[in-house]
């Protein structure tokens, strides 16, 4: 074997290796480490701890985070799930140990209304801003008609021409 | 001149922001609301630290005003805050331990080599009663009173000036409305 052939060779050998350690990682990494009695239980565990902010991290949730704190919780979250309890109940039962911060998604109340409301606020404010704007743009603003600018009559005729032409491209 | 009045609106918007970010600046992210305060203290029954037959629950610490100290022997800030409560336990404030998901012999070890401060210690291995007061890290400290209702929780080191500045007062207020009564 010359080679060339022998390097052809190898490096097969490594995608090879690379492929079927790839296809185990899918295989077995993605094995669930806890078990559910019911399917649909897993669907709300995972949907809750997305939902649900890690009290020690802060700015991670009880998925991304492996905080000892966290574990608790997921295994807390996990036992709740199977004695049969349902979602606003554990977050109910979360809010009244670590308070509201818990939730990443805060509920609407006095403290909250206002963020809540804002972004609608805001858009209240650019619309009206840009109403404002469009209608000024129609109408004309008088300080710029050509007639009222302090310029000479010879310039005026000149600016109303090219003004005229302002739907021809320049 | 209304143009004037249009154009400085993200200014004065800015200005009424300020005060938030300027509050938000010396604030510690860390500290959360606690949800337990002039909540009663969660029932418990756990064992004892020192001794594994005894059980202590809720009973154990109604009737006095006192602090539940939340430690463990991993706990590196934890050991930053012991001299502070074997001071306040020679001057006669009434500590109870709460020894958070620890080892019983370890703990027991830390207690005798750094000093002991505390009444007892309810020995919290799986961090269940914990998970009740809303426990997120060690230490922490709460003051309950005599109806072991919690008056008030702090999250981190309990140092002089905190003692000085959060609990003290509320210590001494509580003490003499439960001498009154």
């Amino acid at each position: 074997m010359n080679c060339d052939a022998m390097k052809i060779v190898s490096a097969r050998a490594i995608f090879r290796s690379m492929m079927i350690w790839i296809c185990c990682e899918l295989a077995f990494g993605q094995s669930p480490l806890i078990d559910f009695s019911e399917e649909s239980l897993r669907h709300r565990y995972e949907k809750l701890i997305l939902e649900l902010r890690c009290p020690k991290c802060q700015n991670q949730n009880l998925a991304d985070s492996n905080s000892p704190i966290s574990v608790d919780l997921r295994r807390q979250i996990h036992s709740l799930l199977e004695e049969g309890k349902g979602d606003e109940e554990i977050k109910d039962y979360l809010v009244a140990r670590y308070s509201k911060f818990i939730l990443y998604r805060p509920v609407l109340d006095r403290t909250t209304w206002f963020l809540w409301l804002a972004p609608f606020i805001l858009i209240l404010f650019a619309s009206a801003a840009a109403l404002i704007v469009q209608r000024k743009h129609e109408a004309g603003s008088d300080d710029f008609k050509v007639e009222n600018l302090p310029i000479s009559e010879q310039d005026k005729d000149r600016l109303n021409r090219l003004l005229s032409r302002k739907d021809q491209t320049f | 001149m209304r143009e004037r009045a249009l154009l400085s609106f993200p200014l004065i918007m800015f200005i009424l922001i300020l005060p938030f970010l300027w509050s938000g600046l010396g604030r510690d992210p860390q500290e959360l609301p606690s949800a337990l305060i002039d909540q009663p203290f969660p029932d418990f029954s756990l064992t004892d630290l020192e001794d594994a037959e005894l059980t202590r629950g809720l009973d154990d610490i109604k009737g006095k005003v006192m602090l539940v100290n939340v430690w463990a022997t991993w706990c590196f800030a934890c050991s930053l805050e012991h001299e502070m409560l074997n001071e306040l336990a020679s001057r006669g404030v009434p500590i109870v331990g709460l020894n958070y998901k620890d080892d019983r012999r370890s703990a027991n070890r830390w207690l005798t080599e750094r000093g002991n401060p505390y009444s007892f210690n309810i020995f919290d291995q799986r961090g269940s009663l914990g998970m009740d007061l809303g426990v997120y890290g060690a230490p922490e400290t709460y003051l309950i009173d005599a109806d072991s209702i919690v008056r008030h929780r702090r999250a981190g080191v309990l140092d002089k000036d905190i003692w000085e500045n959060e609990f003290s007062k509320r210590y001494e207020t509580l003490i003499s409305s439960s001498n009154e009564l």
